[in-house]
């Protein structure tokens, strides 16, 4: 019955999500998105032809791919903030809540099985996004990324983690202010994120100290630098001159399997305290 | 104290035994920050028994029907529905809700709602029932409509559908006819009585007190939390009295109307208060003898204290004060 409960509901969230306006917001945004960079491409392609080695060139394309890429899971990520909200606790606010959980249904199951319709739309959303612009930026420069599976699904992780976080926000402040707080916290941690690596360029520690500090808090930013490093030429970081160390759409190293594991048990983490906040609330 | 899954062990074999009320619930208690909103409220509705929850804005009643589905949790006290606790999901399985707040998911259609919900109480129903619920609410021709598009009082008649689904075997109607058309609150009063007939257990919340004098076994009066009183319709109203309408009243007639019961006239209407053990021949005994007496019959209709006057009698008196 549990496991019952949780398809059902990660089903609804799916259907809700592709009928609410944010979908055709979204969908807007990623065709305009791809529409800019399929353009951006055709011209890096007509410009440099010829005239750059192919190491510039492709150090370009993945910078450019990098770039498109954070758009399209700045995107997504918005889409799914502020979908989390309403999703959960403005149910509540609106008293559509009522009528579903007096149903023989467990709270805690009804909760995964929303998030699991979040993770679901998020993640289908950034395979879809991604796959369209990795054609795009293979049929304009003729460059197919090394890893794309393993890119997709840190991407699809980072958004995640967003969305699990506008959960928990979303039982302790309104619907649309959880929605603007956890893309305010993607924001500063990916800034943070690029000072710290702007301080381990120029050998400050504690500079340094501030982006690795950030990515614990919220792992965001790191999973993105692991899906920038499957996304990137492997070959372009041997070709760098060191002022490339602090690129902020470019990434040094992949991600630990460490690091991973700690994403993981922050989704687990928050998940479960937006967890204790859903079962304790009285309707 | 009772220690390991011993408690659990008798709740099962609580459940096992055959006939459990509908509802039964003991002691309930909540407060919010400082407003005691429930204060030891314990009441039963009986299988196939209609109750009136009754009482004064802020009196507590969404709140104990918030506590009998597990959607508000009590301070204390405990509740059995349909002989399972209330902890219990599955205690909700043959239970239909029509929420004080009712809202459905704006962007699926009223069958997609009810659709919806068949699969949440898990149980397997005949094909055509979401459409005969939608049907007993008049909202079969909006079938396939977009909920977000229906006015409050569709949506509250899409509310009684999905409250009727899946075969309940309770029923918990918090003010259903607050949206309602006067139409409407016909229909309700029609679909509460096809419900008893039925056999099915409702527990009704309303303020339209005729409704519920028409349609209610019984009544639990709530009062700033606490049950004021309770009881059948009879024993709540006590006496009953007799209209009549007469001419040509003689005084040997007066006198006899006057031994009846305590006796008021206004103009040709008499009031005669009847004794609580007043049987079946009563009346019509009272009847034979003022036409034996001479005097011409009009009219002749049961008259009693509504139930409006008793509840507003209970509720002045305030509580501490007698409830009978
Ligand atoms: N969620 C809540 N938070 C704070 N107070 C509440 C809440 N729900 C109800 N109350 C208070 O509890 C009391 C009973 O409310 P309620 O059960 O809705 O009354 P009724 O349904 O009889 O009008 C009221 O004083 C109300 O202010
Ligand atoms: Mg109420």
């Amino acid at each position: 019955m549990t496991v019952r409960t949780v398809l059902i509901f990660a089903a609804l969230t799916v259907q809700e999500a592709s009928r609410r306006r944010v979908l055709r917001s979204l969908a807007g945004l990623t065709i305009v998105l791809l529409a800019v960079s399929a353009f951006g491409f055709s011209r890096i392609d007509a410009e440099f032809d010829g005239e750059l080695t192919t190491g510039e060139a492709r150090l370009v394309a993945s910078t450019v791919l990098n770039l498109v890429m954070f758009g399209l899971s700045l995107i997504a990520a918005l889409g799914t903030a502020f979908l989390a909200g309403p999703v959960l606790a403005g149910e509540f606010e609106s008293g559509m809540a009522l009528a579903v959980l007096a149903r023989p249904v467990r709270r805690s199951a009804v909760l995964v099985g929303k998030w699991l319709g979040l993770v679901a739309f998020g993640s289908g959303f950034i395979t879809l996004a991604g796959l369209v612009q990795f054609l795009v930026v293979w049929a304009t420069v003729g460059y197919w990324p090394p890893d794309p599976v393993a890119g997709l699904a840190l991407l699809a992780a980072q958004t995640t983690v967003l969305l699990t976080l506008g959960l928990l926000l979303s039982t302790v402040i309104s619907p649309m202010a959880s929605g603007i707080v956890a893309v305010g916290l993607f924001g500063a941690t990916w800034i943070a994120g690029v000072v710290g690596s702007v301080g381990a360029a120029i050998g400050n520690d504690a500079v340094a100290r501030v982006g690795d500090a950030s990515r614990m808090l919220l792992p965001t930013d790191g999973l993105w630098r692991g899906a920038m490093n499957a996304f990137q030429d492997p070959g372009l970081l041997a070709t760098l001159s060191e002022e490339f160390n602090a690129h902020p759409f470019l990434s040094l190293s992949p991600l630990t399997g460490a690091y991973l594991a700690w994403a993981i048990l922050w989704i687990v983490l928050v998940l479960g305290l937006a967890g204790m906040a859903f079962l304790r609330r009285d309707l | 104290m009772i220690a390991g899954p011993a408690p659990a062990v008798a709740e099962e074999l609580l459940a096992a035994l055959p006939p459990s009320p509908a509802v039964w619930c003991s002691s309930l208690r909540k407060r919010y920050r400082r407003q005691v909103a429930v204060d030891g409220v314990s009441f039963t509705v009986g299988r196939g028994e209609v109750v009136g929850l009754l009482g004064p804005n802020g009196a507590g009643k969404t709140t104990v029907i918030k506590m009998l589905l597990g959607l508000v949790g009590p301070d204390a006290g405990d509740v059995l529905l349909l002989g399972r606790p209330a902890r219990d999901p599955r205690a909700r399985t043959r239970v239909g809700y029509l929420p004080e707040l009712f809202r459905y998911q704006p962007w699926l259609t009223a069958a997609e709602v009810l659709a919806l919900h068949v699969r949440l109480t898990g149980i397997s129903v005949p094909a055509e029932e979401p459409r005969e619920c939608l049907d007993v609410v008049g909202l079969a021709d909006r079938a396939g409509d977009r909920v977000g598009d229906f006015s409050k009082g569709m949506q509250q008649r899409l509310g009684l559908a999905v409250a009727l689904l899946a075969g309940p075997e309770l029923v918990i109607l918090d003010e259903p006819t607050s949206a309602l058309d006067p139409v409407g609150r016909a229909d309700v009063r029609d679909l509460l009585l096809s419900l008893r007939a039925r056999g099915v257990a409702v527990l009704l919340n309303s303020h339209l007190i005729g409704e519920v004098e028409r349609v209610c076994d019984r009544v639990v009066i709530l009062d700033k939390g606490r049950v004021a009183a309770s009881g059948t319709l009879a024993e709540l109203l006590g006496r009953r009295d007799v209209r009549l309408r007469l001419a040509g009243v003689s005084r040997a007639a007066e006198e006899l109307l006057a031994a009846a019961g305590p006796l008021t006239r206004d103009g040709d209407w008499f009031t005669v208060g009847l004794p609580a053990d007043e049987d079946a021949t009563t009346v019509p005994a009272l009847v034979d003898d003022l036409v034996a007496l001479g005097v011409r019959v009009h009219a002749v209709e049961p008259g009693r204290i509504s139930l409006e006057e008793r509840l507003l009698g209970i509720l002045r008196a305030g509580p501490g004060a007698d409830p009978r």
